[in-house]
């Protein structure tokens, strides 16, 4: 564990020296800023509830972004540039390479979910703010990131190339997001059982009505672990 | 007892074969140059040994075990051919993240990176991002990179490659200086380089290997046909041919034009027989003798004959 955590440290603080970091950060927070106080229709004062349900159903799109320009450069560049081989031929191990990879990006998520408490304060002083729903929801969107980390970190082992790694990490987002619950509708049977499952938004609704169920843990979870498998096996393969 | 030793190691990139049953030892303490054309199968040897590729077969023992049953990978420096580098860390940082990847105690890192600063000479950029930095010393950070952990064995692919002969001569300096107290394997296909470093030489082609030896025997190996050049005046071109064809001692004559001159290239058993023959003969006939000049033969051309392609 000490070496994926000297590989998360180091993509952490590579990613915090550049300028491109916090232009992204404050791409996120003002995207999500935006589309939570000012839309208009639909935002937090037009609602007239002390809640943040607009802010986690926002969150889940700028994430959607957000977590895919985090990791596209991650492996992709360690392998465009050749540092991967000066790391796998020191005393690392490929899954701790990608674990640590895994790290580094979910604490670049937590840092940038951290700055959204501010609505949370806010929020909490405009009315009773239910705090079991807010946590609960923070829980959400973090099993969220990690499924999407999962996918962002898998997408940057295949290519080389970034923009490349950020448009597959999207692909398949957009499969888990739209894709596998509209075919869902139309299926029946076992098929349709499986895309209904599949589906990234009906288990991130569940959390967010506020009922932490393992099944819908679980669900991140395995969509997390198996791209970071497949990122594992990609690197192998492609040494 | 041999420190490293390769079993023929066969690697397939799809239908080629990069390398193809390749077997070498190596004694503890020797600096072994690793030569061949490109594309001979020298970087993928290199990367085997490192641990970084995993052979299709054969292997790759330490001191008489197999890198497939324990992990060497901490008896090992590696320098990369293209000499990867984080160029957004500082020189220190990056040496500090080097040593704890190899797992060196933390209390010892320290210790370590300004040992490193002193022998690779990186006193004057230690506080430089590397993305600052020359090649020249660029290449130093690779090597300080490489030996931080305090390795058994070095591994240099083509370590003075795209470097200006001051800093090729500074690089080898620095790499004859580690290899006093370690095993190094180098590749290069810079052939005077592998005479100023390498205790013995080993060459690869097409992915096998064709010789391994000392430069001196190879060259001596060679030297079964030495050549003589030799610019002849009198008597038509035809004559000094025939003349120079009946030499007892000359194998073969050849006629090369140098700026508007012809002069002949004899090529024969060695030693200085033939030259006081062609003397003797151009007494005989009168010519006049104006350049007579033995050719050593060069590395180089020991390396043309074992790989060249038909």
């Amino acid at each position: 564990m000490k070496k994926v955590w000297i590989i998360a440290r180091r993509e952490v603080e590579s990613y915090f020296s550049s300028l491109a970091a916090y232009v992204l950060l404050v791409l996120f927070l003002g995207f999500t800023g935006f589309f939570t106080w000012l839309r208009g229709n639909g935002d937090i004062f037009f609602r007239k509830q002390a809640d943040l349900e607009v802010f986690f159903a926002i969150a889940m799109w700028t994430l959607f972004f957000f977590i895919p320009a985090v990791t596209m450069r991650m492996l992709a560049e360690e392998r465009r540039s050749g540092t991967i081989e000066m790391l796998l031929t020191k005393k690392v191990q490929t899954w701790q390479l990608v674990l640590g990879k895994f790290l580094a990006t979910m604490i670049i998520v937590a840092a940038a979910l951290v700055l959204t408490l501010i609505y949370y304060f806010s929020v909490s002083r405009l009315g009773n703010i239910d705090h079991g729903a807010t946590i609960s929801g923070y829980i959400g969107l973090l099993l969220l990131s990690a499924a999407y980390a999962g996918i962002g970190i898998f997408a940057s082992s295949i290519s080389k190339n970034q923009i490349v790694a950020f448009l597959i990490a999207i692909s398949i987002g957009i499969l888990f997001q739209f894709i596998a619950g509209i075919l869902a509708s139309d299926a029946t049977g076992a098929v349709g059982e499986l895309l209904a499952y599949l589906d990234i938004n009906h288990h991130y609704q569940n959390i967010q009505r506020g009922v932490l169920d393992t099944r819908d843990v679980l669900y991140f979870l395995s969509v997390a672990a198996m791209g970071l498998l497949w990122a594992d096996y990609f690197i192998e393969r492609k040494k | 007892m041999m420190q490293v030793q390769i079993r023929n190691l066969v690697k397939s990139y799809g239908e080629q074969r990069a390398v193809d049953g390749i077997s070498f030892e190596i004694r503890r303490g020797e600096i072994v140059g690793f030569l061949g054309p490109n594309g001979a199968g020298k970087t993928t040897t290199m990367k085997i040994i490192t641990g970084y590729l995993k052979p299709d077969s054969g292997e790759v023992r330490f001191d008489g075990v197999s890198s497939l049953e324990r992990d060497f990978r901490h008896k090992i420096g590696y320098l990369p051919e293209t000499n990867p580098l984080y160029t957004d860390m500082p020189v220190i940082d990056y040496l500090k993240l080097s040593a704890r990847l190899q797992d060196v105690p933390e209390s010892e890192i320290p210790a370590r990176v300004r040992k490193m600063i002193e022998v690779c000479g990186l006193g004057d950029e230690k506080h430089k991002t590397i993305g600052e930095l020359s090649k020249g010393y660029r290449q130093r950070v690779g090597l300080a990179q490489a030996i931080i952990h305090d390795p058994e064995l070095l591994i240099l692919d083509e370590p003075t490659s795209g470097l200006d002969p001051n800093q090729i001569v500074e690089i080898r300096q620095l790499i004859r200086e580690i290899g006093k107290t370690k095993t190094v394997i180098l590749s290069t296909h810079i052939l005077p380089e592998v005479e100023a470093t390498c205790d013995r030489i080993i060459i690869i082609h097409r992915g096998k290997l064709v010789a391994d030896s000392t430069a001196g025997d190879l060259r001596r190996q060679a030297e079964g046909k030495s050549l003589l050049t030799v610019r002849i005046e009198g008597g038509t071109s035809e004559e000094q041919r025939s003349a120079l064809g009946q030499v007892p001692s000359v194998q073969n004559v050849e006629t090369v034009m140098e700026g508007g001159v012809r002069k002949w290239k004899l090529e024969h058993e060695g030693g200085d027989g033939t030259a006081a023959e062609v003397f003797d003969l151009c007494v005989q006939r009168g010519w006049k003798l104006l350049e007579m000049v033995p050719q050593q033969q060069k590395l180089e051309d020991v390396f043309r004959a074992l790989t060249m392609e038909n």
